[in-house]
């Protein structure tokens, strides 16, 4: 997800390519298979972190960002951070084993724990988990048979965003951007990622109630073909696709986009910067990502790590780090700490009927999520796939 | 090589000189290349993607079979001849007017102007055109007169940005070729009473056309290979570049078994412009 950094990208394919080849070979889908820690003991003097951009600031990119610097000095643990751009590319630099935690967003958690990968989570070790919403603790996407495999760490919405120039009457539903799709020719703008196609299964949810979806990311080889026509019939009204934000706030800057998917920071960035959007829960509902600091099961700084996900989730770094990122924070507390006292309204943070109404990005897998037993799902492969097959 | 460096001690050096680049060249190089075709013979676990490594040749088949890649590779194959023509259009005259009609203060000011931009970082470049090409860009503006737009955003645009962006590497042969065309040929053409077209079909073209190929290989392969461009410029388009991408994580083997086909097109084009006898001066 977010900034899908193009030269990040292809240096992690060319590393990837050779590290791969060397033979990554084990792992295998039994997955699960790594203890979780029992205590915290004295820190190693150092983690290793994969983050998204923006979530380990230590005030290189802007002075006033800085929570890696307290940290550092607080629990003697140095911090060396690795960007990555995409979940995929996360998935991947996981591989190596070369890290300790990872801020993993649900579209990667699953793939995570499945390869054995990230380790369960001792929640007991993180004291600030107590204060987490409820609403993000054991949820499929970060759990698995019963135990958490991380700390929640923000959640947001791929909401509906329009000009508000140049869309009329004002959309309320996803009918907008797929059967409707024609009236913006041109115009119209999608996440470009398998995932999204999560976002036509939503939407056929409630239009096509025979498909019988009742969760968007457990769609059997009927329904996907159903949400790849709806995808393939929308390319033909799509101007671009995004995965960079910054790409979608110009676009809807200038007019290239008036229509589309966004998240809630690029409709703030895009109205501060004068362009008259607005974004909306559409009435079906939305998809929604939410991420989830966790532990890799080769952890060579274990105990650093869990320092770190203690520090990360408490309520002053927390509130910093969602406003920075432009995200709903984990920690119910942090809503007290934000400078802005309207973020946490702003992002709908402690709106738990809201987020009742978000599907969060959960890895698509064979066996459907939503407990089917008589038929299989398709699986993220596939959904890649049809991706590339929709794009054309 | 001269008769001095057939003596050990001076082979002992060379073979000193020579050794890390070989050594590069070999290992990192080429190596990278074999790990990366090799890969494409393995499979991946569908739910974690990590490489199994069992022989299998399903991606292979899976790229020659399935629709859509010969769809993407179809166009991405158009794209790059438009750009190489593109290219060689607008290269051809420039060259000719830098090599033999400019001099002094005006030949080197545009042999900066053609390499200025080669200075500046390729994204730059591109988000360039994306501002440029965009609904309120300079390109619609400056068309708006005339009741036209610009092309927007897709196929048209990636042409344009890509063969914005190799151009230089299509003038610079083309150019050297021309400056070393003896002027008395050029003279001694016209004394024999050929007219300017005559002249430049049997006395510039041949020797102008080995640089072009030479010049085209840069703009075709390069052209075969982006996918950066694509997703700047492209709007809903998706070149190889772009289908390899998006399965390098999830499925490594099928990235490089698609990968295959850039590096098969360049093969059978580089068979195409030997034929031509362009590699000929190597």
């Amino acid at each position: 997800m977010r900034n899908a950094n193009p030269w990040k990208a292809a240096v992690a394919a060319g590393a990837l390519l050779l590290a791969a080849a060397c033979g990554s070979g084990g792992g295998g889908a039994d997955g699960g298979g790594a203890a979780e820690q029992k205590s915290v003991g004295k820190g190693e003097g150092r983690v290793d972190i994969i983050a998204w951009a923006g979530y380990a600031e230590d005030g290189s990119n802007d002075p006033e960002a800085d929570w890696v610097h307290p940290f550092e000095k607080r629990t003697g643990c140095k911090v060396n951070t690795k960007t990555a751009g995409t979940s995929d590319e996360m998935v991947s630099l996981m591989k190596t084993g070369q890290y300790d935690t990872v801020s993993a967003s649900g579209d990667a958690t699953l793939r995570l724990i499945a390869a054995g990968d990230v380790a369960p989570v001792n929640t007991r070790l993180v004291p600030n988990y107590r204060d987490i919403f409820s609403g993000l603790k054991m949820r499929p996407f970060n759990s698995k048979d019963g135990k958490m495999y991380g700390v929640p760490h923000g959640r947001g919405a791929n909401l509906l965003m329009y000009r508000t120039d140049k869309v009329s009457p004002a959309p309320d539903s996803w009918k907008a951007v797929f059967d409707d799709a024609a009236k913006y020719a041109g115009k119209v703008t999608a996440y470009d990622s398998p995932i999204y196609i999560a976002d036509a299964a939503l939407y056929l949810m409630k239009a096509r109630p025979a498909l019988g979806i009742k969760d968007p990311y457990a769609l059997d080889h009927k329904q996907l073909d159903a949400a790849v026509a709806l995808l393939k019939k929308q390319r033909q009204q799509i101007g671009e696709y995004w995965s960079d934000y910054q790409k979608e706030v110009t676009a809807f800057k200038g007019g290239d986009s008036v229509l589309g998917t966004t998240w809630q920071v690029i409709a703030n960035t895009a109205a501060a910067e004068k362009a008259p959007v607005k974004a909306v829960l559409p009435k079906e509902g939305a998809t929604g990502w939410s991420d989830t600091w966790m532990v890799s099961a080769e952890a060579a700084h274990p105990n650093c790590a869990y320092k770190w996900l203690n520090w990360i989730v408490s309520p002053k770094v927390n509130a910093q780090v969602a406003e920075y990122f432009g995200e709903a924070p984990a920690n119910a507390k942090a809503c007290r700490e934000t400078a802005d006292p309207h973020h946490c309204a702003v992002y709908h943070a402690d709106d738990e009927a809201y987020y009742r109404r978000v599907h969060f990005w959960t890895t698509p897998v064979p066996q459907c999520l939503d407990g089917r037993k008589n038929v299989t799902c398709t699986d993220y492969a596939e959904w890649t796939r049809a991706w590339t097959e929709i794009k054309g | 090589m001269s008769a001095t460096s057939r003596e050990p001690r001076a082979r002992g050096r060379l073979a000193a000189l020579l050794a890390p680049p070989l050594l590069w060249l070999v290992l990192a190089y080429l190596g990278s290349l074999a790990v990366l075709l090799l890969s494409a013979f393995w499979t991946t676990d569908p739910f974690t993607s990590d490489v199994v490594h069992t022989w299998t040749t399903d991606n292979f088949r899976d790229v020659l079979t399935t629709p859509v890649y010969r769809t993407v590779a179809l166009r991405t194959f158009g794209i790059a001849v438009a750009v190489t023509l593109l290219d060689a259009l607008l290269a051809l005259p420039m060259a000719f007017f830098m090599a033999r009609v400019a001099t002094g203060r005006l030949r080197r000011a545009l042999l900066v102007a053609v390499l200025t931009p080669l200075w500046a970082g390729y994204l730059v470049k591109a988000y360039a055109w994306r501002v440029m090409l965009g609904e309120h860009g300079i390109v619609n503006a400056a068309l708006a007169p005339f009741g036209l737009r610009g092309p927007g955003y897709g196929t048209t645009a990636v042409v344009i940005v890509l063969a914005y962006l190799w151009l230089p590497y299509m003038i610079l042969p083309v150019h050297t070729a021309l400056e070393r065309l003896p002027a008395h040929l050029l003279e001694a053409s016209a004394d024999l009473g050929a007219g300017t077209i005559r002249t430049l079909r049997s006395v510039v073209a041949p020797a102008v056309r080995p640089a072009l190929l030479a010049g085209s290989v840069f703009t075709f392969s390069l052209s075969l290979g982006d996918y950066l461009t694509a997703q700047i410029v492209g709007g809903r388009t998706q070149l190889l570049g772009n289908v390899i991408a998006s399965q390098v994580t999830l499925d490594l083997p099928l990235a490089a078994a698609l990968s295959a086909v850039p590096v098969a097109l360049v093969v059978c084009y580089l068979a195409a412009v030997r034929r031509a006898g362009a590699l000929d001066s190597l």
